[in-house]
């Protein structure tokens, strides 16, 4: 069977036949349907998947380019699951939400998105070095796209930047993926942790590795280009970067950098721990301070994302597998979160502090929703932030006591910004009287949120659930003792 | 019922969860009787499984399998011992009285669904609190109260100073919980497991100076929740909410959650005796701490308020002499008499059109009998009148105290702590009567609102008798005699439990006894004079020392101190960093790409489009990096 191929082509097929559209609601249509089948192939894998194996599973390979051992090869594991089901299910609901908001070459955008899904779908899914760069590089230009064509004012200096910071990262990992071929005569990922990289190549490979995906993650210092991407990106565009593009860095840190370069990860470990942990306070106090409600979220996803680097560095599995969580979880309530932000600015024009506050009374629906999700995202026990982080922190004590506690701070002034977010913007009096007529959320919206917030419940209640799909083939990873 | 305790918080829950669903657009009145009815079926359960029999050794019940991963596993289970059944009693009893009364006290309130959506939630988490087997769940189950309690301080949000009160009190209370968690990480490292059992009982191979650590840790998350200096700034502000939020999760439950997770902890405590002089020690200045406060407030709420502080205060003074029984004791007759004055202060509040100050209340007497009377108790039983509820517990409780100052293993401290509880006592019986007669004796101070007020609707009074008779009753029901009254032989089957030394000398006790009594009533007596009679007038006795009267009426100033202090310099840090981002951090990134836009200018006349740009570099990129490797290998 081809189940993982259908999940990854299907988009991309998608995107062809919404170019073929004469229409704007029939291009919706066409994209729903192909982001559709990828859902469902999707749910009968994860229904089909081996909690217990250790290895990969599906693993479906093909020559490609016979010559140098390049395949098109893929499997899906523990590490990847959540992943392309994160992918799967924020898909469509951006393809729904854009219906509403997308009013300028909406064929485009939607094709655009279906490439990015394919894209996304093949970083998490390929195991095969060279494909994985493919859709590495794949996933850059729809992306470059959607902020450059669909965003705000300041589109092309926001786009430029992200394009240029996540190029500069990628090129060197292309080296760093040769240089490992000429070391271990292989592309192939599923055989590569057996053929130990030399001790000396392991540093220069670190490296470029991690400039790569410390750049997506966003790890701090490289984290600049996140806030100006978010801010001008549509709001679809907004979801996916948050809830998807930013996990391909966490992925890649567990797929290839802990496997691959153990010692050099353990001589990096004290390094990669800090700027962990200067991400969790220094988003947060930024965060704190903003006036955009948009940029707030972007903040604190630097915050949020902090707190799965810090679980992949802290040689714990309990720290990895909190991490994975952490990225499921930060997918769903910021996806859900950059959502709820573009509601109120499609009803208002504005996500300035200053001009919001009292929405509450005008909308109530919408003050229940995003509460639910501010909630979820200060890490609120029983919903989906809270298992990760906690598991997190339990591996950064087991690593050094100062990790753990500095990365707490962060936990409180999560609740600080979150809490003062809602209160300005829902609670106290309406400012503007024009927003006392506006509309609560409509159907489309509501049913778009609902599966996201049974998610993230279902995550919170149960998180072992989800950890048991994970753990075993996180326990594969080598940590050095 | 040993077999089914999932019973007692599904009943909240499903109340909760059809009250969510359909209770804003189908069901709304009827949400306060179906929420209600939860509450009572959560009681109903309680009240079987006490029947049924609970002991120190019936087995944790294991709900599921929180999570499993390498060396963290975790298991969601139940522990069934007295103090679970006797913290469930009054959890569910005293929760049920209070919906039944907000079925009235709300009746006109246009978020009616709303209001009876988050109360059985809360009740399901705090009941879940006082169930959880282990230290993890006791966390998640202990910030949801807490989120719960946010959403019902807030309950009117388009007040600015509801929203900010909710705020408050969950952001408080995350700085107890920060400290909470670390200890309850360091437990997981240190004894590989984060059940009561597993830890209790391996508390004494490990070393006193890591228990300490320890048990001060999880102290920090019982300060925060119980409100106990510096931590209590939160609680006199979550008066914003509406009373029966106030008397339920603010005075009776949540609150009391500090108190219950020291008790559970004991064997953790007990080990240290610096970790008990620490929760005896800030017990003793918070309960006299807020006593002085309460003297100055003229919020009718606020007053009660920092009675409810001063009084958790008492409790973690019994805790730290080691008095455990005691400290529950007092925590369920608390519960009683505090509700009560809490709903007996709403039902003045309803009768005078949700005005609060005192000033403008007198003699309200005449106008609300059964309001006054049931006030009245509360207040005898909460000065610790003979024979009310709170002289038993309260008397108990500084005894235990004095005789930890005396004992041979005890610490001079204690007396000192006593002395404090003493005075905490004095002023308590002041406060209370201040507040007593500024609110039903005398002239009325404004007569539109005294023409217009009235008594409350049955269903907000007759919560207020049952409560009442609770308040009379209930200390001489379960905890006479002293020492071995029904709630102490109950609890005594707690393992550890520590029996205070000197409690078998009658003549010391009842010695006690007549001091605390007599401090009382010299409070009472007091107040009668400053207030009734006013000889001296209250407007003599502030101005005896005004700078006294003045730090008293701002509260010591400590909202102002964390204001400007913590707050004030969390946000400045926050703009230093935010501009450090701008202009450095990516100040950096800006000059490295004019650089590079610079120089490649050249380039750029070469190629024409971005894509074949990207293309060529990639392709260039690839070339001279494996020529470097071929070469340099």
């Amino acid at each position: 069977m081809a189940e993982l191929s259908i999940i990854i082509w299907a988009p991309l097929i998608g995107a062809v036949l919404v170019l073929l559209t004469r229409s704007r609601s029939s291009a919706t249509a066409v994209a729903m349907v192909a982001s559709l089948v990828t859902l469902a192939a999707t749910v009968a894998v994860i229904a089909g998947f081996d909690r217990d194996a250790f290895g990969y599973q599906l693993v479906e390979a093909h020559d490609w380019l016979p010559a140098i051992g390049v395949q098109y090869k893929v499997g899906i594991d523990g590490i990847s699951v959540l992943m392309v089901l994160l992918t799967a299910l924020l898909t469509p609901i951006v393809i729904a939400t854009s219906w509403l908001t997308i009013n300028k070459r909406v064929k485009e955008y939607m094709a655009a998105m279906l490439v990015l899904e394919t894209g996304m779908l093949g970083v998490f899914l390929a195991l095969d070095l060279v494909l994985f760069y493919v859709f590495w590089e794949l996933v850059l230009i729809p992306m470059y796209l959607i902020i450059g064509v669909w965003g705000g004012p300041n589109r092309v200096y926001s786009t430029v930047k992200f394009f240029l910071f996540t190029f500069i990262g990628s090129v060197l990992m292309l080296v760093a993926i040769l240089a490992i071929y000429f070391n271990t005569q292989t592309f192939d990922v599923q055989v590569l942790p057996d053929r130990a990289l030399a001790e000396s190549l392991q540093g220069w490979v670190f490296v470029a590795f991690f400039l790569a995906f410390a750049i997506k993650v966003p790890m701090f210092p490289f984290h600049t280009w996140l806030p100006d991407a978010h801010v001008e990106a549509p709001t679809g565009g907004s979801v996916i970067l948050a809830g998807v593009l930013l996990k391909m860095g966490g992925y890649g840190f567990i797929r290839y950098v802990l496997p691959l370069t153990p010692n050099a990860v353990d001589d990096a470990r004290i390094w990669m721990m800090a700027l962990s942990v200067i991400a969790i306070i220094y988003g947060a106090l930024v965060a704190m301070m903003q006036r955009d409600l948009k940029k707030l979220i972007a903040y604190s996803s630097v915050s949020h994302m902090g707190f799965v680097t810090l679980g992949i560095f802290s040689q714990e599995q309990v720290g990895v597998d909190g991490a994975i969580i952490q990225m499921f979880s930060h997918g769903l309530v910021t996806g859900a979160l950059f959502l709820c932000v573009g509601i109120i600015y499609e009803r208002t024009h504005t996500r300035m502090f200053s001009d919001l506050g009292g929405m509450a009374r005008t909308m109530p629906v919408y003050a229940v929703v995003l509460a639910f999700f501010s909630l979820a995202s200060l890490g609120l026990p029983m919903l989906s932030g809270f298992a990760g982080e906690f598991m997190v922190l339990v591996a950064a004590f087991g690593w050094q006591y100062w990790s753990g506690v500095l990365a707490l701070t962060g936990v409180v002034l999560a609740a600080a910004y979150m809490l003062w977010m809602y209160q300005r913007v829902m609670l106290g009096q309406v400012k503007n009287v024009a927003f006392l007529r506006l509309p609560d959320m409509n159907r489309i919206e509501v049913m778009a949120l609902a599966p996201v917030a049974a998610l993230v419940v279902f995550v919170g209640v149960s998180p072992g659930t989800f950890v048991d799909f994970i753990t075993k083939s996180t326990a594969r990873i080598p940590f050095i003792y | 019922m040993t077999d089914f305790p999932w019973l007692i918080p599904l009943f909240p829950l499903v109340a909760f969860a059809i009250n969510g669903a359909f209770g804003p657009r189908y069901l709304k009145k009827a949400t306060g009787v179906i929420g209600s009815a939860g509450i009572l079926g959560a009681f109903a359960a309680t009240v079987a499984l006490w029947i049924g029999g609970v002991h120190s050794d019936t087995p944790d019940f294991t709900l599921y399998r929180w999570v499993s991963s390498g060396s963290f596993s975790i298991d969601i289970g139940f522990v069934l011992d007295p103090l679970t059944v006797v913290m469930l009693l009054v959890v569910t009893g005293v929760s049920f009285l209070v919906h039944v009364y907000s079925i009235g006290y709300m009746a006109h309130d246009e978020s009616f669904a709303r209001f009876f959506t988050w109360l059985p939630l809360f009740v399901f988490a705090m009941i879940m609190l006082v169930l959880s087997n282990n230290f993890l769940s006791l966390y998640v189950f202990w910030e949801l109260v807490g989120v719960c309690s946010y959403l019902l301080i807030g309950f009117w949000h388009q007040r600015k100073s509801a929203a900010d009160a909710a705020v408050k009190a969950f952001l408080v209370n995350r700085i107890g919980d920060f400290g909470f968690a670390i200890g309850i990480i360091l437990i997981f490292w240190n004894f590989g497991s984060l059940n009561y059992g597993d830890v209790f009982a391996s508390v004494s191979d490990k070393s006193p100076d890591l228990m300490l650590l320890i048990a001060l840790l999880l102290f920090i998350g019982a300060v925060g929740k119980s409100a106990q200096f510096p931590l209590h700034i939160w609680l006199p502000d979550a008066m914003e909410g509406p009373t029966p939020v106030s008397a339920l999760i603010h005075a009776a439950t949540m609150v009391t959650a500090g108190v219950y997770m020291v008790a559970r902890m004991r064997p953790i405590f007990e080990v240290s005796n610096e970790a008990l002089l620490v929760v005896g020690g800030i017990g003793a200045f918070t309960a006299l701490f807020a006593a002085s406060i309460g003297l100055a407030q003229t919020d009718i709420k606020r007053v009660l308020a920092y009675s409810t502080v001063s009084q958790l205060g008492l409790m973690f003074l019994a805790l730290g002499a080691g008095a455990y029984t005691v400290a529950i004791f007092h925590l369920a007759t608390h519960a009683f008499f505090k509700a009560l004055l809490f709903l007996g202060s709403g039902s003045v509040i309803h009768a005078m059109q949700n005005q609060q100050e005192m000033s403008e209340y007198g003699g309200l007497w005449r106008r609300m009998k059964w309001t006054y009377f049931t006030f009245l108790l509360g207040g005898l039983a909460l000065s610790g009148v003979f024979p009310l509820a709170g002289f038993w517990s309260k008397d108990e409780l500084l005894a235990s105290a004095f005789f930890k100052g005396v004992a041979s293993d005890g610490s001079w401290a204690f007396t000192v702590f006593w002395i404090m509880g003493l005075l905490a006592s004095l002023l308590t019986a002041v406060y209370t009567f201040r507040m007593i007669i500024l609110t039903f004796h005398g002239k009325p101070r404004n007569a539109e609102l005294h023409s217009h007020s009235h008594e409350s609707p049955i269903s907000m009074v007759a919560p207020l008798v049952v409560l009442a008779a609770g308040a009379v009753a209930l200390g001489g029901a379960v905890g006479f005699p002293p020492e071995h009254g029904f709630i102490h032989d109950y609890l005594y089957k707690v393992p550890g439990v520590f029996h205070f030394a000197g409690a078998g000398e009658i003549t010391a006790v009842i010695s006690l006894a007549i001091i605390s009594t007599a401090v009382a009533a010299f409070g009472i007596v007091a107040a009668y004079a400053v207030y009734s009679r006013r000889q001296p007038s209250p407007e003599a006795v502030a101005a005896l020392s005004p700078r006294v009267y003045g730090l008293l009426y701002r509260k010591y100033y400590v909202d102002e101190i964390v204001n400007y202090g913590i707050v004030g310099v969390t946000k400045g840090i926050g703009l230093i960093l935010w501009a450090i981002d701008a202009k450095i951090v990516d100040g950096i990134v800006n000059l490295i790409g004019w650089t590079v836009r610079a120089t490649s200018s050249l380039t750029r006349r070469v190629q024409t489009g971005q894509v074949q740009n990207y293309l060529f570099l990639i392709a260039a990129g690839a070339v001279v990096s494996v020529g470097a490797f071929v070469i340099f290998r």
